[in-house]
């Protein structure tokens, strides 16, 4: 389904990621673990097109997407769960959700696929009519989760999702995402938290220094004895 | 309702002549008195003047709240509405009134025009550069107007009553601007705030790359928004043609006041700029009958800076955003 091949990217003269290759094939769950600063967002910035990497290619269900514009990658199934949320503040919670029906096929679902993401978080539904921006923290994560399945995405990519949130609220969010894949989405997820994630997961790419330096089964990589050493505290 | 509540005093010649001249005051044994009617007066002509403002104003400030762009040629813009308005009446014989739906179209075409050519280039540019761009705008528009049309003032008059309503005169051709002013402004607030195009102009307003991320076309939206607000210049030119005469360098009374209201507004806020027509219009319509014409602009922008100085975001700056 994704395919980076090779890819450079950085911010004019600082070079993040250098000759990153990954693979995800459809109805996976893959997580990218690494340390702060390991390039991980820059990797799904490039993926979605906000980005424009040095080299490589970023193909998408078989087609060259490098060169297209975000907005076009997000039409034919990319999204991206932004670092931080990002919710649009001055927005309502329905408008937020509203502003992303933006392909003929999310627009013709609307309405059910609202009614199903307020079953999968029944606050969002409660705060419908408040203005995003005065979300909390967790709920603003929902919201921004939940504005990413408005397009149906095939492919949803999620930055962080868990950072500076209560554990409760992660696992509620967690617990979404295994309907998610269950729904056939395509997960990517980029995490600290790296037990969770493993967990949930089925594979994993381990991130360094902008190289991936390890790449396996999520169950490979919990025992493995660099991860657990370096990421998991044993 | 009679009561003597101010007396002017100074350059006695001058205000009388100028008062008569707006049927303002009634001369009295001893001096010129100013009465409640007249206050009520000035209340009604600086509510008009609000309303166009308004739409001259929210126009110049859904462009900058969208595209983050200092749009200088924004009073260019209204001069080619009153131009266009002006040759239609003239050379058709239309109303000026049935040319404003010819020129608003013709406005929003011109904008996406520019936007394309002109804006796009240089939105991510240093913004020293987006100001020599719209400063050039300037130029390039108003000498094809002086080449065009020459220097001439021109107007049209509509043979309109003044309607009066007790001892208050409201112009009519002033009624129908502020009135057609108003309805533009709502027409834009509704669609901002109802529809899928004014959601998605919201979101790109306030982060792009979010916006982007949920598949809204970014590019197109400035594009139609730069469209939407030339559109509006548009407008303001149709209904002011019947009151102010234009030239080519008429622009820059407005584009400067138009600047002035939203900065006071708050930069980007719809209401902000709704309000700061008003207060610039009740400002200039009051110290233009109570002290002079020539120092109401001097004292809209003296009250521009006070303002400032307490309310550096402008009056709902960072608040009540679009």
């Amino acid at each position: 389904m994704l395919e980076v091949n090779d890819v450079s990217a950085g911010y004019s003269l600082l070079r993040v990621l250098w000759d990153v290759t990954l693979k995800v094939s459809s109805g996976e769950r893959v997580a990218l673990i690494g340390p702060n600063g390991a390039g991980k967002t820059t990797l799904l910035r490039v993926v979605v097109g906000l980005l424009q990497p040095y080299g490589g290619k970023v193909i998408f269900n078989g087609e060259d997407v490098t060169n297209i514009p975000t907005f076009d990658r997000v039409r034919k199934g990319i999204t991206l769960v932004p670092e931080g949320s990002r919710v649009i503040p001055r927005l309502t919670v329905y408008e937020n959700l509203r502003a992303a029906a933006t392909t003929k096929e999310a627009k013709d679902k609307f309405t059910d696929t609202v009614d199903m993401l307020f079953t999968l978080f029944p606050i969002l539904k409660e705060r419908k009519e408040q203005l995003a921006g005065t979300l909390s923290g967790g709920e603003q994560r929902m919201l921004a989760v939940a504005r990413g399945l408005i397009l149906r995405p095939k492919l949803l990519l999620v930055d962080e999702v868990s950072l500076g949130l209560a554990p409760k609220v992660v696992t509620q969010i967690y617990d979404s995402f295994k309907e998610l894949s269950g729904m056939g989405i395509t997960l990517v997820l980029v995490e600290q938290y790296v037990r969770k994630v493993l967990q949930s997961t089925d594979r994993a790419y381990l991130i360094e220094q902008g190289r991936i330096v390890l790449s396996g089964s999520s169950r490979e990589l919990m025992v493995n004895e660099y991860v657990r050493k370096a990421y998991l505290g044993d | 309702m009679r009561s003597s509540t101010l007396k002017v005093d100074g350059s006695e010649g001058k205000v009388s002549e100028k008062l008569i001249k707006f049927n303002l005051i009634t001369e009295r044994s001893g001096g010129y008195v100013v009465d409640i009617t007249i206050f009520l007066q000035v209340l009604v002509n600086s509510i008009l003047l609000g309303g166009m403002y308004a739409v001259i104003s929210i126009g110049l400030n859904i462009i900058f709240g969208v595209l983050k762009i200092v749009n200088f040629a924004h009073g260019e813009l209204i001069m080619l509405g009153m131009y266009i308005s002006y040759w239609l009446t003239v050379l058709y014989g239309l109303n000026p009134y049935i040319t404003l739906p010819i020129v608003a179209a013709t406005l929003f075409l011109i904008g996406l025009v520019v936007e394309r050519v002109l804006i796009k280039p240089i939105l991510n540019a240093p913004s020293i550069n987006q100001l020599l761009t719209t400063a050039a705008l300037i130029l390039i528009l108003q000498n094809i107007a002086l080449i065009l049309w020459r220097a001439d003032y021109r107007g049209v008059s509509v043979k309109m009553p003044l309607i009066s309503i007790g001892p208050i005169f409201i112009s009519a051709t002033r009624l129908v601007a502020f009135i057609g002013g108003l309805a533009a402004s709502l027409c834009l607030y509704y669609i901002l705030m109802k529809t899928d195009l004014g959601i998605r102009i919201r979101a790109v307003a306030q982060d792009p790359e979010v916006a982007q991320i949920v598949g809204v076309n970014v590019p197109r939206i400035q594009t139609l928004t730069f469209g939407l607000g030339a559109m509006l210049a548009g407008i303001a030119g149709s209904l002011m043609i019947p009151i102010f005469m234009v030239n080519p360098t008429v622009g820059s009374n407005f584009g400067l006041i138009a600047w002035v209201i939203i900065v006071l507004g708050g930069l980007g806020s719809f209401t902000g700029a709704l309000i700061g027509s008003f207060i610039v219009g009740f400002i200039e319509a009051f110290v233009g009958i109570l002290i002079s014409l020539e120092m109401a602009r001097a004292v809209a922008f003296l009250a521009f800076i006070a303002i400032l100085l307490f309310k550096p975001a402008g009056i709902l700056g960072e608040k009540a955003r679009v």
